[in-house]
Parts: C-alpha cells; structure tokens; sequence
C-alpha cells in the first residue's frame, strides 16, 4: 500500500509544471522555448531580446527607478521599472554591473530608454508565449 | 561599450524589425504564417512610421 501511494507521488505530474519554464523565460529570454524543445524559436527570442537591450545601453538608454508622485508619475516611472525589470538577467547583470546612465536630453538617449523597456514587454510576450505552450494551450 | 548615434529613422527600423520579428514567433502556429504575419507587422510599423513623419512635417507647415 505504501509502495503504491510513493509510487503514485512519485508518477504524478508536477502541480504547476509552467511555473520553472516561465521563470526561465524571464530570467533567459527564449529560455523557456528552450527548455520546451523548441530553439529555433527560442534563438530568435532570445536574439531579439538580447539585440534590443544591447542596443539600448548602446544608445545610452536610462533605466527606470521606481517614483510616486502623481498619476502619470507613477505610471510612467513604476511601469517603466517593470518593463526593465522585464528583461531579466540582462537587466539584472546590467545594474549588477554599475550602469546608471542619467536620463539625459536627446533623441538618442530617448531612443535608447525606450528599446530598453520594450526589449522586456517583448520578452513578457515571450514569457506568455512559453506558459501557453507549457500549459499546452498552444502547439 | 561604444556609443551608438542611429537618425530617428534608423531606430524606429530597427525597434520594428526586432518587434517584428517577436510578435511574428509568438503569434501563429505554423513557420510560413509567422514569416507572414512578422513581415506584414514590419511593412505595418515602416508604412506608420513614414505616414506619421510625413503628418508631423506637414503639420509644423
């Protein structure tokens, strides 16, 4: 009876089985297409990505902190927190690094701040992408 | 890390192209729809790009 309760436990399926693979494509964009046997399309995430937030640190692009204030404010400097944030270990490594680019005038700069935020929405698209295919709503 | 200096052109190419190119993967099921699908919103962003340049010259007379 034991035997057959451990050897059930053990050949149950993992309660949230898209919770590492959605981890993963946070952390490592593409990652989790990666992990779900699919790298053709995990290479061109993980290219895109990885492309667009070079770019933008090439642009030197600001990243967001976190500001409340009034209502834009808050969208703006909280939602563009998120969206770095987004990115993952680029954007960890990137401040772990000591990049603090100061938001500065020019349409470079102004450029490069808004590859960096959409290098994350892109890969929160990817992430998505990856939980739908984990949770085999999609091929 | 080099500077990059790109003309507003540029970068809006290159942001459509890379937004293309993601939203082409994680939209379709099969690899010719989304080659489609990932031109189609590229040609879609260049088309607004050059249509919305054209408005805002037109529109500083």
């Amino acid at each position: 009876m034991a035997t057959n309760v451990s050897k059930a436990q053990t050949d149950a399926p993992p309660q949230r089985p898209w919770f590492g693979v959605v981890v993963l494509a946070w952390l490592i964009p593409g990652g989790g297409h990666f992990l779900l046997k699919r790298p053709g399309r995990g290479a061109l995430l993980l290219g895109s990505v990885a492309l667009m937030f070079l770019l933008g640190l090439m642009m030197r692009g600001a990243m967001f902190q976190p500001q409340t204030g009034d209502v834009l404010t808050t969208i703006i400097y909280c939602g563009g927190f998120l969206g770095d944030l987004a990115s993952g270990l680029l954007y960890l490594l990137t401040i772990w690094l000591g990049y603090a680019q100061p938001d500065m005038a020019g349409h470079v700069h102004d450029y490069g701040t808004k590859f960096l935020v959409a290098a994350g929405l892109l890969n929160v698209l990817a992430m998505v992408d990856a939980y739908e295919i984990a949770v085999k709503e999609k091929d | 890390m080099p500077k990059m200096n790109l003309s507003h052109f540029e970068a809006a190419v290159l942001f459509a192209f890379f937004s293309s190119v993601v939203l082409g993967v994680i939209t379709k099921r099969t690899d010719s729809e989304r080659l489609r699908y990932g031109v189609r919103c590229f040609v879609y962003f260049v088309v607004a790009l050059i249509g919305l340049g054209w408005l805002m010259k037109l529109g500083h007379g």
